[in-house]
């Protein structure tokens, strides 16, 4: 049992750290945290020199443009660009689901045209999963996509798709065998989101900010080759990128907590009008230290899950605690942050504590114990696949 | 970055395992809390031949050992010599330990300074005789020696000589009685290790406080898993209603997240990190209270059955209860993790 980096681990951690202060401005550290993410050209350039410099992909193997490196490096960077604060890559979907789904499932051609676009910024991807009438039971997912010589023609919606209004391409859950049980008549395909037919109209969230949105696919043809596995294989391709979403997610999830509590310190910190310092109140005290309690549980768990990981391939099954863990945490967490602020707390832009930062945080946190499998579902799954209680339906 | 126990820890995790399954069941593990607390010197002596009460065993061996006697309940003064005493035991002392010939507590607490944190002891010492009271003592009558913690250092105080400094007294926690010292000019013998091991000593305890609160949150979750699975009502295994299996989910949850801590906080101690002070304090406040929790939900899954003195989870319950307790409950904990993390200059979290 050994924490610290080895000798490796911290000569990529130092040259990280040099990178990143060198690339972002000389007051980064010092300016306000922000409510909205940078603006798509912004975010790409951004997404670009990670990728230059060899910072996107740590993981993937290297003919696909990925680093081939060990996953410590991946929860080093993540750890580093947390404390920093840097902005994110933009294209999560396709860094954390779409192209770990390609690189177990697809063909040496697909690799080949999807993977280096997508770690550089290039092409963006977004989820086709959830439609109206199933959200948790992706099994029941209804949009349809029949073969009509070479290629799929499909008709459906789908919802609560990130990025999709930026995105390039969509990886989209299909039935294509309706006679079949539910599970063995999906199928999994690579859909360009700029194909005549498919029509996306954003999704206001609670936030007032479009994020989500709908997707409308109305006769999309799709060339029949743009398939992850064979027809009615598409629940188990589903299968590794949910294992994505929730397995090496942990670090990120980390990071972003780390960030949150970093801001939520320098919040308590800053005197009220009245006078007073919220971290001298011995409650808030208490709840701040909780919060960094829970960080660190988090952290060591993803640590833990990492060293199973890299003796047997396979996560362990400590690591299906930590998106369910991270969400309730962070959702304390804003509410914490809103309860410093009076009255205040109302105020959700200009004349608000920088700008209305936390309203928007506390707000989209209620998403967190929905999105990417809700807590009730999520505890399901530790009940029956991890305790081995008897299928609750 | 390596979060695994070695080859040799993992050894002495599978052997204690086996041996507390063998020689403690639950129904003897109930028998001997329930009889009067003794020095039992066979069960002394098999935990010797364990290699268990070696002074060459390292924090995170302790750490297993912890976890394991926390998840079968073993109910002898393992952490009061190891843990509380052990680490300012000098040699010869040390040796009849590891012989198995002798168990010792440490006597710090008194109502007006209870906390091994900066404990300050009312016992005079005159030459080599002591006076003065001690109050709660952890495994008091349990035990041959008695480390005493006094105004100008430690001594230690030969129980099988001075029986009647003892007195029980009536704990919730059957497994782990306390009692009180009541020193009269009480012959005692000066430690070499001064009062500035106490640091150390409370860092350790809250360390392996915390493993062995994860043993019992394991035994919890083990035991309600076990009945949920099979219990049925209304025609159907309640395991299978959520309001059931979600419980069972959070102990689950609660669980690995309080190993990670409390592995973390060994391994934090054991190097002497920087980070140590806040990893004990996290691990101790999160894990034993995670434990309470933990025999709480079980209690409530078992219905009824639950709630009798004849089932066993009211044992873990106390046990939880007494860790949770032992040098302060978590608010204490987190205060001193609100210190550091507030107190300083700039918004530093990362561990």
């Amino acid at each position: 049992m050994d924490f610290r980096d080895t000798p490796e681990e911290a000569e990529f951690r130092r040259e990280l750290r040099q990178w990143l202060t060198g690339s972002l401005p000389d007051d980064w550290t010092e300016r306000a945290p922000t409510v909205g993410r940078f603006d798509v050209d912004t975010s790409r350039a951004w997404s670009k020199r990670l990728y230059d410099a060899g910072y996107v992909g740590l993981t993937w193997p290297k003919e696909y443009g990925g680093g081939g490196a060990p996953y410590t490096h991946q929860g080093i960077f993540l750890e580093e660009t947390a404390r920093i604060g840097a902005p994110d890559h933009i294209g999560g979907i396709g860094l954390g689901m779409a192209g770990p789904t390609i690189i177990a499932w697809g063909s040496e051609e697909q690799k080949k045209r999807y993977l280096a676009p997508l770690l550089s910024g290039e092409e963006v991807w977004c989820q086709g999963f959830s439609e109206p009438g199933s959200g948790s039971d992706l099994a029941g997912a209804k949009t349809r996509a029949v073969l009509d010589g070479d290629e799929w023609v499909v008709n459906g919606q789908k919802v609560w798709s990130s990025w999709a209004h930026i995105a390039n391409w969509c990886i989209l859950v299909v039935r294509t065998d309706p006679e079949a049980e539910k599970h063995r008549g999906l199928s999994y395909l690579l859909v360009d989101m700029h194909a005549p037919g498919v029509d996306v109209r954003p999704l206001k969230q609670i936030t007032g900010d479009p994020e989500f949105n709908e997707i409308f696919f109305t006769d999309v043809r799709v060339p029949r080759e743009s398939m992850l596995g064979q027809p009615g294989e598409g629940w188990n391709v589903a299968m590794t990128t949910l294992l994505h979403e929730r397995g090496t997610l942990g670090f990120a999830l980390t990071a972003a907590l780390e960030r949150q509590l970093r801001n939520l310190i320098r919040l308590a910190k800053l005197p009220t009008p009245d006078g007073r310092i919220p971290a001298d109140d011995p409650v808030i005290r208490d709840e701040i230290a909780q919060e960094w309690i829970d960080l660190q549980a988090l952290r060591f768990t993803n640590y833990r899950s990492l060293t199973t990981l890299a003796k047997t391939g396979v996560p362990g099954p400590e690591g299906s605690v930590a998106k369910l863990h991270w969400s309730e945490t962070n959702q304390r967490l804003t509410k914490l942050a809103l309860s410093l602020q009076g009255l205040a707390a109302q105020l959700d832009g200009e004349g608000g504590i920088w700008d209305g930062f936390w309203q928007y945080q506390q707000l989209r946190s209620r998403g967190n114990t929905i999105e990417a499998g809700t807590s009730e579902v999520l505890r399901n799954i530790i009940a029956e696949r991890v305790v081995g209680l008897p299928r609750s339906r | 970055m390596d979060f695994a126990f070695s080859e040799e820890q993992e050894l002495l995790r599978a052997a204690a395992r086996d041996y507390l399954a063998d020689r403690w069941p639950s129904d003897h593990v109930v028998t001997t809390a329930d009889a009067e607390p003794s020095f039992d010197g066979k069960v002394w002596r098999e935990l010797a031949d364990l290699g268990w009460l070696d002074p060459s065993l390292g924090l995170l061996e302790h750490a297993v050992i912890a976890e394991e006697t926390g998840f079968a309940l073993l109910p002898a003064p393992w952490f009061s010599t190891t843990a509380l005493a052990g680490p300012v035991l000098d040699a010869p002392l040390q040796e009849r330990v590891a012989a198995g010939e002798r168990a010792v507590t440490l006597a710090w607490a008194e109502p007006a300074s209870w906390t091994l944190r900066g404990q300050r002891s009312s016992v005079r010492a005159d030459g080599d005789r002591l006076t003065g009271s001690k109050v709660p003592v952890a495994d008091l009558a349990s035990v041959t020696d008695v480390v005493v913690v006094a105004a100008d250092g430690l001594y230690v105080v030969d129980l099988v000589e001075h029986p009647d400094v003892v007195v029980p007294l009536s704990t919730t926690d059957r497994t782990r009685r306390l009692g009180e010292l009541r020193l009269d000019g009480t012959p005692a013998r000066r430690l070499d290790a001064g009062l500035d091991r106490l640091d150390d000593v409370r860092r350790r305890a809250l360390a392996l406080a915390a493993c062995e609160a994860v043993g019992v949150s394991q035994r919890a979750m083990d035991l309600a898993a076990e009945h949920t699975k099979t219990r049925q009502q209304f025609g159907r295994v309640i395991g299978t209603y959520q309001g059931v299996s979600h419980q069972v989910a959070n102990i689950y949850v609660a669980l690995q997240l309080s190993r990670s801590l409390a592995y973390w906080a060994a391994w934090a101690v054991s190097e002497g990190d920087p980070e140590q002070e806040t990893a004990v304090a996290a691990a101790k406040a999160f894990a034993t209270e995670s434990a309470v929790l933990a025999c709480e939900s079980a209690i409530q899954v078992h219905g009824g059955i639950g709630f009798t003195w004849e089932h066993v989870l009211h044992r873990y319950y106390k046990r939880a209860q007494w860790l949770e307790a032992f040098e302060g409950y978590g608010r204490l904990h987190r205060a001193a993790v609100a210190a550091a993390i507030l107190d300083g200059n700039g918004t530093e979290v990362a561990a």
